[in-house]
C-alpha cells in the first residue's frame, strides 16, 4: 500500500508540473464547452428571439403579394426588407445587408394566385352541385417563388424557413380562394371579422418534453452541450497521460523500474487513480461552470440530474474508460509524437462517430453500428437520460453495460500489449 | 543455497539473440564475477556492453543457459535478485519534473524500504553526494554532473550488495568523476560488489582489480588488471584495449 501511495504522489506531482498538459486538460475543454454553447445558444435565438434578416424583391403588384409579405412577416421568425425590383442586383444586396436568405415574387404571381382560386372555387362549387363562372377558366401553376440563400445557412435551418414560408404561401392562396367561393356564394365580398377566424384562429401546437421523471425542463443548448463536451474533455486526458506512459517507456526510468523489486502494475493502478480523479474533477469544473457561471455570461444554467447517484457513477466509469483508452494509446505507442497525434485524431472520430457531434439518431447505416463501438456513444446518451430526460441509474444501465464492457476489453488488450512487448 | 554462492553474479551458457537481429548476440557466454569485486567490463562501442548489463539486471531475459545474482536466478526468481543490487544505468533514470528528495522517495518506496528508511537514506545520500542544497529542486535544470549524481543515488538507496553502473562518469567534469568514483570505492570498501562498465580506461584503472574485454558478444581477455597487463606486456589498459580490439572504427 506504501508503494502504491508513494506511486500516486508521484504521478500527482509530476502532472501538477506539466503545465501544458494540465491547459489542454481543463483549460481548453472549458474554452470548447462555453464556445460551442454559446454559438448553439445564439442559433437558437437567431431563430426564437432575434430573427433571420431576410429580403423580398416583389415584382409583382397585386394584393397577393402584399398579403404574402405580411404573412412573412406574421411568421415571427424574420426580419423582412423589401428591395428594388431588380433579381440581378440580389447577391449584392445580400452581401451588402449580411442577409442570409432572399425572395423573388414574380411579376404575376397576384393574378396567378386569383386565377388558380377561381378555377379551385369553381371546382369546388361543381363538386357541391352549384355552377359558377369560375368553371370555365383554365390556368396554369403560379410561377415559383424563388429563395436565394447563402451557402453557409445549415441545410436544418433552410428547410425549416421552406417550411415556414410554404405555410405564409399557403395562408395567401387560402385566403384567395375562400373569398372567391364565398363571393361566388354570396356575391358580396368575405366580411373582415369572418375571414380572419376562418384563416388564422389556428389550433395551437402545445410543445412538452417527454421525461421518465415527469418534470418539464426544456432542453437548451446548456442541457445539449455541457455533457457532450464533458465527456470528449474527460478523453482530453490522452494527451497528458498518453504522452506520460510513453514518456516513461522509453526514458531510462522505466528501465529502472523494471530492475526493482516492484510490480509495474502499481505504475499501472497508480496511474489509473490519478487520473480517474483527473476526469471527477474537469466533470465537477465542468459542470459548475455550466450550473453556475452560465447565467452570468446570458448562457442558460444547467439543471443538474435528479439522481446524483447515477450521475456519479456514470461520470466514474466514462472517466475510467478514458483513462484506459489513454494508457493503451500509449503502450501501443513508440514515440510521444504518436501518441498525441493518433491520440487526438482518435478522440475526435470516437466523438464524431459517438454523437457529439451530430446527433447519433441522425446517422444512417454503418455509421449507427459504428456509433455502437464509441465508448463517447454510451456515456453520451447515458448522460442524456439522465440530463435530458430525468432518468434515474436503472435507466442507464443498458447504456452503462457497454461502456463497462468496452472498458474491460480496453484493459484487456492494454495488458497483452505490455505483454507482448516485454513490458511487464 | 544462495548463502553458500561464492559468487556475485554467474553466468552460465547462456544464450541471448534480439528478435530482429539487428544488434550483438550471445551464445554459450560465461562470466563469474565473485562477491566483493570491483569489476570492469569494457569494450567498444557495439561490443554488447549494456546489452550484458540489462541481461544481468534482468531487464531482458535470457534465451538459454541461466544468470545467477547470488544464488538467485534473475528469470525465475526475479522479486528475491531485484532486492538484492542496484542499477545505474546510462540513461539519467529518474522523473526529471521531480526533485532529488521526491525521486528517492519513489524509488526507494519500489526498492522496499520504509518510510523511514527512506527518510534516513535521502539525508544521507545526499549529503555525501553534494546534493543536499538542491533536494527540493527540479532536476531536469541541474547540469550533466549533478544528474549523474542523482541517478547514482537512487541505484544505491536500498544499500544493494551488488551495484550495476553502466558508465555512470560519461559526460561528467574531472571534480564530479573524482567525487563518483571516491562514493563507488567508499561502497567497495563495505562490501558491495560493483560491476562497472566505462569508456574511460583511466579511470577504470584505478578503480577495477578484475576485468574483462568484451567484443561482439565474447570475452576476449579476463582477470585481474595488473596480471593482464604484465601478462600482455603493456603499461596501461588503453594500450591492452587497443591492442586486442584494433584501431578501426566501432558503431
Amino acid at each position: 500500500m506504501f508503494k502504491l501511495w508513494a506511486t500516486i504522489r508521484k504521478d500527482i506531482r509530476v502532472l501538477l508540473r506539466d503545465k501544458v498538459g494540465i491547459s489542454l486538460m481543463f483549460v481548453m475543454p472549458i474554452i470548447l464547452v462555453v464556445v460551442v454553447t454559446s454559438i448553439q445558444n445564439s442559433t437558437f435565438q437567431l431563430v426564437s428571439k432575434n430573427r433571420l434578416p431576410i429580403l423580398i424583391c416583389n415584382k409583382d403588384t397585386g394584393q397577393s403579394s402584399i398579403q404574402m409579405i405580411k404573412a412573412i412577416g406574421a411568421i415571427g421568425m424574420f426580419k423582412v426588407s423589401q428591395i428594388p425590383k431588380n433579381e440581378n442586383k440580389i447577391a449584392n444586396a445580400m452581401q451588402n445587408t449580411d442577409a442570409m436568405l432572399s425572395i423573388v415574387i414574380p411579376a404575376n404571381f397576384s393574378a396567378k394566385v386569383s386565377a388558380k382560386s377561381k378555377s379551385v372555387a369553381g371546382k369546388a362549387l361543381t363538386s357541391f352541385g352549384l355552377q359558377g363562372d369560375t368553371l370555365k377558366n383554365q390556368v396554369g401553376d403560379v410561377d415559383p417563388l424563388t429563395l436565394y440563400y447563402n451557402p453557409v445557412l445549415q441545410e436544418s435551418l433552410r428547410l425549416s424557413v421552406k417550411g415556414a414560408l410554404q405555410s405564409a404561401l399557403q395562408m395567401v392562396e387560402s385566403r384567395e380562394t375562400l373569398r372567391t367561393l364565398y363571393f361566388s356564394i354570396n356575391e358580396k365580398q368575405l366580411p373582415e371579422k369572418l375571414e380572419n377566424e376562418m384563416l388564422n384562429n389556428r389550433t395551437p401546437i402545445n410543445e412538452i418534453p417527454v421525461s421518465k421523471d415527469g418534470t418539464r425542463i426544456t432542453p437548451n443548448a446548456t442541457q445539449h452541450n455541457v455533457p457532450a463536451w464533458t465527456i470528449f474533455a474527460m478523453f482530453f486526458v490522452i494527451m497528458s497521460l498518453g504522452g506520460s506512459v510513453v514518456r516513461e517507456k522509453v526514458s531510462g526510468s522505466y528501465i529502472r523500474l523494471k530492475t526493482l523489486p516492484t510490480s509495474y502494475h502499481v505504475a499501472l493502478i497508480s496511474k489509473q487513480i490519478t487520473y480517474l480523479a483527473v476526469t471527477l474533477l474537469q466533470a465537477a469544473v465542468i459542470f459548475s461552470i455550466g450550473i453556475w457561471l452560465f447565467p452570468y455570461v446570458n448562457l442558460p444554467a444547467l439543471n443538474p440530474p435528479s439522481d446524483l447517484l447515477a450521475l456519479l457513477i456514470t461520470t466514474l466509469i466514462c472517466g475510467w474508460c478514458a483513462v484506459s483508452y489513454a494508457i493503451c494509446v500509449g503502450v501501443f505507442s513508440d514515440t510521444q509524437e504518436q501518441s498525441n497525434g493518433f491520440g487526438a485524431v482518435s478522440i475526435v472520430i470516437l466523438a464524431a462517430i459517438g454523437g457529439l457531434m451530430v446527433p447519433s439518431f441522425a446517422m444512417q447505416g454503418a455509421f449507427k453500428t459504428a456509433a455502437d463501438i464509441s465508448p463517447m456513444h454510451w456515456c453520451l446518451q447515458a448522460y442524456y437520460t439522465l440530463f435530458l430526460e430525468g432518468g434515474k441509474l436503472k435507466d442507464i444501465l443498458n447504456n452503462l453495460i457497454p461502456l463497462f464492457i468496452i472498458t474491460v476489453v480496453i484493459q484487456i488488450i492494454t495488458y497483452l500489449g505490455l505483454k507482448r512487448k516485454n513490458l511487464i | 543455497m544462495a548463502l553458500k554462492d561464492p559468487f556475485a553474479v554467474n553466468i552460465t551458457d547462456m544464450g541471448f539473440r534480439y528478435p530482429d537481429n539487428a544488434e550483438v548476440s550471445f551464445s554459450k557466454f560465461n562470466l563469474k564475477i565473485a562477491k566483493g569485486e570491483r569489476f570492469g567490463l569494457f569494450g567498444p562501442n557495439g561490443a554488447g556492453k549494456t546489452t550484458l548489463m540489462n541481461l544481468m539486471t534482468g531487464v531482458l531475459p535470457v534465451d538459454e543457459g541461466s544468470i545467477t545474482i547470488l544464488g538467485y536466478e534473475t528469470g525465475s526468481q526475479k522479486n528475491e535478485v531485484n532486492k538484492l543490487f542496484g542499477f545505474v544505468p546510462q540513461d539519467f533514470s529518474f522523473y526529471q519534473e521531480l526533485s532529488p528528495a521526491e525521486n528517492l522517495e519513489f524509488f526507494g518506496a519500489w526498492s522496499g524500504l520504509t518510510k523511514q528508511e527512506i527518510k534516513h537514506r535521502t539525508d544521507e545520500l545526499l549529503q555525501i553526494l553534494g546534493l543536499d542544497d538542491v533536494r527540493n529542486k527540479q532536476v531536469q535544470k541541474f547540469s550533466g554532473g549533478m544528474k549523474r549524481r542523482v541517478n547514482l543515488a537512487i541505484g544505491v538507496i536500498h544499500n544493494p550488495a551488488i551495484l550495476f553502473l553502466d558508465e555512470p562518469t560519461v559526460g561528467v567534469d574531472v571534480q564530479t568523476r573524482h567525487a563518483i568514483i571516491d562514493y563507488l570505492q567508499e561502497l567497495n570498501k563495505n562490501g558491495t560488489t560493483l560491476v562497472y562498465t566505462s569508456h574511460q580506461l583511466s579511470e577504470a584503472e584505478g578503480l577495477c582489480e578484475q576485468v574483462a574485454l568484451l567484443d561482439d558478444g565474447h570475452i576476449i581477455a579476463q582477470g585481474n588488471m595488473n596480471t593482464l597487463l604484465k601478462e600482455h606486456s603493456y603499461d596501461s589498459l588503453e594500450a591492452l584495449f587497443i591492442n586486442l580490439t584494433g584501431k578501426e572504427l566501432r558503431d
